[in-house]
């Protein structure tokens, strides 16, 4: 099942400068609370995030546990060609998740 | 807070006609005064609800779809095989209701449940688990922007009447009412936070207090835990007519589910 | 959330001052020091100067456990003089990193946004570094406020 909800336009002009927003399913427990039986709940966060065009890296970010539940992640990007935009979070416990959109750059 | 110096507040069940026929009244004289707990948001949380892309509640609506396709149980049927989704629209508004052929009220989530127990014959679903949740918040959301209009269904009135004087009866420790917070002092502050009047226009909700979603039993669990009074079980009737009280009490105002909430 | 602009303070932060403390040292515990220390990990002993960035949060949080916060930076954002990197700190959460982010001159706009969470009202600080090795920054002070009823743990 996929967790994730990609906000991307589907057509931008060449150069044209377009804002991505990314949304996923994810509990970002930190590490530090206590939990029913008394120990701490262990860390189980997302530590990465990257975002590629046809492959290219165009942002990538670095999560610590101060990250809320449930990661919201936004940024711009420039239109250059046509292709896939591909995201990819990755983190503790081997939690790996990608997803991807397709953008016609005219 | 002052609400130590406050006078007593009795059960006053006489009085709850006119208590309706007033708010009905009011909604229709346009001197609404009611707020949904949107309203008492900041500007940021606000923008968190109307944007798609950005209110988490929405990763679980989109879960919710998933689950509304997907075969379940012994009768292999799924949700679309029976419904549409463009069916779906006004059902949550419409809730708690009773059923053709049922004899006590159901809430939305309890609808969900018994369709998956009688007709598809699955496993029940556990009570606040993602999955129903999920299906809930799905079938909540076609409802968006629609005013809350609750069956003018006799069988309901009990129920009702039942949920009124539950609203209005002091429990806990702190010995408050549902009354007492969010009838008298709606509006204050109760530690940083403004106290809302308590309609339940969004639910299921994102609360960020959770940071999941949840139901509207799931916040009147925490009203209850609030004022130290022993929570209902997940199961209980006394919910529903609690809810069923609320929804009639916020009828005409607008849907808004999934909603988000501090 | 540009009301929210306005309505908070913003102070000069220079990395490597020494900051008076008030709160007792703990184990697992930022504190404006850790958080000084942490800033100087990502700048060294450059100097960081206040300006060019603007550090979104609403001046008053219903909960803090999802704080919409968002880091606009000015920058050309050209081959020659981009912004490379986004790092935001605090001083009261259990550790000072929030996030970094690493940006180039195919963003176009140097701008991030995302939620975090703080335990209590606190100094948040922003920092870009640009591909010119120059380090900007902003700080904003929030105040974060109890919820009233909260949950028994189940």
């Amino acid at each position: 099942m996929t967790n994730v909800l990609i906000n991307a336009p589907k057509t931008a002009r060449r150069g044209e400068l377009i804002e991505l927003k990314t949304l996923i399913l994810h509990p970002m427990e930190t590490g530090f609370r206590p939990g029913t039986n008394g120990g701490i709940i262990p860390r189980n966060i997302i530590q990465r995030f990257v975002a590629t065009w046809n492959g290219t890296e165009i942002f990538s970010m670095d999560l610590s546990p101060a990250i809320s539940a449930n990661p919201f992640v936004s940024f711009f990007t420039v239109a250059t060609e046509s292709g896939r935009v591909a995201f990819r979070w990755s983190g503790d416990e081997g939690f790996l998740a990608e997803e991807s959109v397709t953008i016609d750059v005219v | 807070m002052t609400w130590s110096d406050r006078p007593g507040r009795r059960p006053a069940l006489v009085l709850l006609a006119l208590v309706f026929g007033a708010s009905l009244a009011a909604a229709q004289v346009g001197a609404d005064t009611r707020r949904s707990g949107y309203q008492d948001m900041g500007p940021a949380l606000q923008k968190m609800q109307d944007d798609d892309t950005a209110n988490p509640a929405m990763l679980f609506v989109q879960l919710g779809e998933q689950l509304w396709s997907k075969p379940a149980g012994a009768a292999g049927k799924a949700c679309a095989d029976c419904h549409s989704v463009a069916d779906m629209k006004g059902v949550a508004v419409r809730y708690p209701a009773i059923a053709k052929g049922a004899d006590r009220p159901l809430d939305l989530d309890g609808r969900i449940s018994l369709c998956r127990t009688a007709n598809q014959q699955a496993e029940p679903f556990a009570p606040e688990s993602r999955d129903l949740l999920s299906l809930t918040a799905f079938v909540a959301h076609q409802s968006r922007g629609l005013p809350i209009a609750p069956p003018d269904d006799p069988r309901l009135r009990p129920f009702r009447d039942h949920g009124a004087e539950i609203y209005r009866r002091r429990q806990g420790q702190l010995n408050l009412s549902c009354a007492i917070c969010h009838d008298d002092n709606a509006g204050k502050k109760l530690a940083g936070v403004t106290i809302p009047q308590a309609h339940p226009t969004g639910y299921p909700i994102y609360r960020l207090e959770w940071q999941a979603l949840g139901s509207l039993k799931r916040r009147l669990r925490n009203c209850l835990v609030g004022i130290r009074a022993e929570p209902y079980g997940y199961g209980s009737l006394d919910y529903v007519a609690l809810e069923i009280f609320l929804a009639d009490r916020a009828r005409g105002m607008l849907w808004e589910a999934p909603g988000v909430r501090p | 959330m540009t009301a929210a602009k306005s309505s908070l303070q913003r102070r000069a932060f220079l990395a490597g001052v020494a900051l008076v403390s008030v709160v007792a040292p703990q184990a697992a515990r930022a504190t404006p020091e850790a958080m000084a220390e942490a800033i100087k990990a990502v700048v060294g002993d450059r100097p960081v100067r206040e300006g060019r960035v603007t550090l979104d949060l609403p001046p008053l949080i219903e909960n803090g456990n999802t704080v919409p916060l968002s880091v606009a930076v000015e920058s050309p954002m050209s081959e020659a003089d981009h912004v490379k990197a986004i790092h935001v700190f605090n001083e009261k959460n259990p550790q000072p990193h929030v996030f970094d982010a690493r940006l180039g001159p195919r963003n176009g706009r140097a701008q991030v946004a995302t939620r975090i969470k703080l335990g209590d009202s606190q100094r948040i600080v922003a920092i870009a570094e640009t591909s010119r090795g120059e380090f900007w920054s902003a700080s904003a002070d929030v105040i974060v406020t109890l919820a009233a009823c909260l949950e028994e743990l189940t």
